[in-house]
This record gives structure tokens, C-alpha cells and sequence, in this order.
């Protein structure tokens, strides 16, 4: 049971797969313009995360070692193909706004990464805490990145004007911006670890 | 003979200090800035001021984070820095964006590589195109010359749609909107020649970047060869400005003399092909910041020969 809950927490703080393992790095990039959209991609992988990781260590002990990624990408691009989906019948803007990004989780390397390193080699249980941590992560990581930028660069959040007597710096929603924001946070959060590692 | 001198070399020292070069570069500014209070009003004296007490200010607060002493700010390379970014900027530009570039500039373009010496790109410039991609529509809004009767704004002669028509002698003295700093050409030209004459530049990357400016213009310039305006396109624009004094910083051109032409030649072509094709009516900022990210490139090809070293075996 504290297996679990490490599991869980390591996926949020020391291997937050956004700031710390470096995971994932192109739809953060394009898809952390606003929060909504931020939160709905977090969402929508944590959802394939969990279901891939479950499924993906349930049969681990019957796929061959050879075709393990063929196998591991059928797996996912199920719960990818239910994600996508279910967003355009049930939250056709987001899904638009995200855009070709909702297919790319396929190829995300967090799925596929956790699902490598993780899943087909432990149980069902610590790949579930596992897969929650990250997807949690995930989201989080997003949801900071997604509210400096719109925040700073927008003057709004969750599209709801914030800052009225504020020129945007329009730097910061486009492409540059966001690995300025990504760098400078992973920056930010390597200075501290570091000094909270030496004290 | 009882005065021996005994310590290890060098004996001989020069009195080129970083201190020294930094300020010199900074006097040989002062005729372009005074051209360009005297040009358009007294809202340049102001964003220069600004500039460069935000880069001064971002400089040592940094120092101090960095745990190194924040009095080496007075080396001049910052203040050079807020010059040469208040240079770039429109006159009238609301005074939030030169505090703003002048951080920008320091942080970004300077003091996350590890300082004066470490960076990659030049700081002003960093700091230009961050104002320019962040704040357009205040970037590209000129004021025209004090003496000019009509309205407050007015288009450059680089821009596409333009009605007005310069002489040379009015690209040549200033008689036009632009940037603060880039407009008064013969300004320019006396701080550059004072900058030669103390051999702080060499001529290669200047003569380079503009010939080759003038040379594609020339060839591609209107339809048809040979028929470009390539007086026009030397004088419109930051040419003078970026050539003499922002591609030749020490820090990011190349070492030898072959480096630097090669580097001046394809600032050269790349501002040629920004303003014939591309869609920003200026492209020596972008064409310099580019052409910095290729210089350890230039250097590694660039490399002259050792004395001594022969590759045949003996």
C-alpha cells in the first residue's frame, strides 16, 4: 500500500514527466495556449495512461519481447481512438482547439515511455498508481504552464478577461514563448532541487 | 642597475582593457544618439535614458543573485547594451517596452549564458526581436522628423507601400522616420570611423555585410537584373547601424578574418532576402541573430593553420 503511494507521488514531484524526466514536450508546447485547453489534454492522456497501463500489465506476461511495441501501440491507440471520440461528440470545441494533437497522444512519450519502463514489468496495481501520478502530473505541469502563458500573454483565464489595463506580451502564446516558459521553469525547478538536495 | 625586474611574463601589456573597449564603443555612439534627440524630440533622450538605466539595474541585480560583484557594471557592457537597444527602438515608443527590452536583453540575451564573454547572441538584438515578436503594433509605429508638417506617424522608406518620396541626401542625413539610431547615417559613419581609427573594428564584416547587401539589391532589387537600387537599400534601414556596430561585437562574430567575412556575406544575403522577399520590411536584426547561431560553425571551418605542424610523415 505504500508502494502505491510512492508510485503515485514520485509521478507528480521527483518524476514529474514534464519538468524532471522531459517527456512529452511537443503537445505541452502547442496545446498550453489557455488553460481549458491545457487541462483537456492532461485529462484526455491521464485517461489513455490509465487505461493503457492496466491493460498493458494485465497481458504483459503473453506478449512476446520482440514485438513488444507494435503491441503496446495497438493497446493505446484503443483508448486513444475512445478518447477522441468521445471529445467530438461531447466537447467539440475542445476538440478542435486541441486539434491533431488528441490522435498525437498515441505517440506521446509518456504513454509510451511509462508503458515501456513500467508497465510491462510490474503489476497491475503499482502500474495503475503509477500511470495516476503521471497523468497528474501531466495535468499539472499543463495547467502551470497554461496559466503563465495565458495569464502574461493573454490577459485571460479559462477565456475570461483577467488584467484589463495590460498590454499582453504576445511573445509568450506564440511557439518561442512556450519553450521560454518550459525553460525557464525547468530552470527554476532544477535551481531548487538542487538547493533543497544541498541543504 | 639595482631596479631588476623579475616576474614571469608578460612584460609588455597593452592598454585595452574590456573597460576601455566597452567605452570607446560607447563614445563612438554618442553622434547617432545626439542626431537622434536632435531629429525627433526630446521622447528619444528618454527611451535611451531608459534603456540603459533598466539594463544597468537588471545587470548588477543579477550580479548579486549570481554572487559576483555588481560594481563590474560599470564595464560599460551593459550600458553599451541599453544603447544600442535604445538604437533600435521607434522614438515615441510608450516608455514601459525600453524597461522591459532593457531586462529582456540582460537576462535573456547575456547573463543565462554566464555573462560578458558567454553569449551566444547579441543582447540588444535579443532583446529587439522579443519587443518586436511581443508588442508589434508599437514596434512598427514611426514617428516622422520634428520639422515634418503632417501627422505624428509615418511610414519608413523600407515599407512596401510608401508615397514619400527620400533622396539620397535625406536617407543620408536623417530626413526620415525609423529608429532612433539608425537613422542619421553620417552619424554613424563618424562614430564608425572613430571605432577604426582606435582599431576596435576591423573593416571585414562591415564592408562584407553591406556589400552584399548592395550587390543583391543591385541584381534582384526591381524586376529584371541588374536594375535594384542598391544605394537606396545601403542607406534605408539599420544597415549602417547593424554592420559597424552590432555584427561586430567580439563576443559573437568569428575569430580570423576569412570567419568574418563569411559571417558578414551571409548577414549580407539573409537581410538582402528578408527585405526583397520576406514579409518584416527590415531584416538586419533577424539576419544578425541568425547568422551569430552560425558562428562556432564558421570558426570550426574557418581555423587557420598552426605554425610547425606539417601532416606529411617523415
Amino acid at each position: 500500500m505504500k508502494k502505491l503511494f510512492k508510485e503515485f507521488f514520485k509521478g507528480i514531484g521527483s518524476e514529474n514527466p514534464t519538468f524532471r524526466l522531459v517527456l512529452g514536450l511537443c503537445p505541452t508546447l502547442a496545446v498550453s495556449t489557455s488553460v481549458i485547453n491545457g487541462l483537456g489534454m492532461g485529462v484526455a492522456a491521464t485517461f489513455v495512461l490509465i487505461g493503457s497501463n492496466v491493460i498493458i500489465s494485465l497481458v504483459r506476461k503473453s506478449i512476446p519481447d520482440q514485438i513488444r511495441i507494435p503491441c503496446f501501440i495497438v493497446i493505446i491507440a484503443t483508448f486513444v481512438t475512445i478518447v477522441e471520440l468521445t471529445m467530438k461528440a461531447y466537447a467539440p470545441e475542445l476538440s478542435k482547439a486541441l486539434g491533431i494533437f488528441v490522435p498525437l497522444i498515441v505517440v506521446n512519450c509518456i504513454v509510451l515511455g511509462r508503458a515501456e519502463a513500467f508497465a510491462c514489468k510490474e503489476n497491475v496495481f503499482n502500474s495503475m498508481a503509477d500511470a495516476l501520478g503521471m497523468g497528474v502530473g501531466f495535468t499539472l505541469a499543463l495547467l502551470l504552464i497554461s496559466a503563465i502563458r495565458e495569464i502574461l500573454g493573454n490577459g485571460t483565464l479559462f477565456g475570461l478577461l483577467i488584467v484589463k489595463s495590460y498590454e499582453p506580451v504576445l511573445y509568450l502564446v506564440l511557439a518561442p514563448g512556450a519553450l521560454l516558459v518550459i525553460g525557464l521553469l525547468i530552470g527554476g525547478i532544477n535551481f531548487l532541487a538542487r538547493k533543497r538536495s544541498a541543504a | 642597475m639595482n631596479k631588476l625586474t623579475v616576474s614571469s611574463s608578460p612584460h609588455i601589456k597593452s592598454n585595452q582593457t574590456t573597460k576601455n573597449i566597452m567605452w570607446t564603443v560607447v563614445w563612438s555612439l554618442v553622434p547617432a544618439g545626439i542626431a537622434g534627440i536632435y531629429i525627433f524630440g526630446i521622447s528619444s533622450l528618454k527611451v535611451m535614458i531608459l534603456c540603459i538605466l533598466s539594463c544597468v539595474f537588471t545587470e548588477a541585480l543579477f550580479l548579486k543573485f549570481r554572487n559576483r560583484d555588481p560594481k563590474t557594471v560599470l564595464d560599460g557592457s551593459a550600458i553599451l547594451t541599453g544603447l544600442l537597444l535604445a538604437y533600435n527602438l521607434p522614438p515615441q515608443i510608450p516608455l514601459w517596452i525600453p524597461v522591459i527590452g532593457g531586462v529582456v536583453s540582460i537576462v535573456l540575451g547575456k547573463q543565462i549564458f554566464g555573462g560578458l564573454g558567454q553569449n551566444i547572441f547579441n543582447p540588444a538584438l535579443v532583446g529587439r526581436a522579443f519587443l518586436q515578436i511581443s508588442w508589434p503594433v508599437y514596434m512598427t509605429t514611426w514617428k516622422s522628423p520634428r520639422w515634418w508638417p503632417d501627422a505624428v506617424s509615418s511610414a519608413t522608406p523600407l515599407a512596401k507601400e510608401v508615397n514619400v518620396h527620400f533622396s539620397y541626401m535625406d536617407l543620408f542625413l536623417g530626413n526620415r522616420a525609423g529608429s532612433l539610431g539608425e537613422v542619421c547615417v553620417i552619424a554613424l559613419i563618424i562614430g564608425a570611423l572613430f571605432l577604426l581609427i582606435t582599431k576596435i573594428i576591423s573593416l571585414h564584416i562591415p564592408l562584407s555585410f553591406i556589400g552584399t547587401v548592395g550587390v543583391i539589391t543591385w541584381v534582384f532589387g526591381k524586376d529584371g537584373f541588374f536594375k535594384g537600387d542598391f544605394i537606396f537599400n545601403i542607406m534605408a534601414g539599420g544597415l549602417t547601424l547593424g554592420a559597424f556596430f552590432m555584427a561586430t561585437d567580439y563576443v559573437i562574430s568569428p575569430l580570423t578574418k576569412k570567419g568574418k567575412i563569411v559571417f558578414g556575406i551571409g548577414c549580407g544575403v539573409l537581410t538582402a532576402i528578408i527585405r526583397l522577399r520576406g514579409s518584416y520590411p527590415e531584416g538586419v536584426c533577424y539576419a544578425i541573430l541568425f547568422m551569430n547561431a552560425a558562428v562556432p560553425i564558421i570558426d570550426r571551418f574557418t581555423k587557420t593553420k598552426k605554425y610547425g605542424l606539417t601532416t606529411s610523415t617523415a
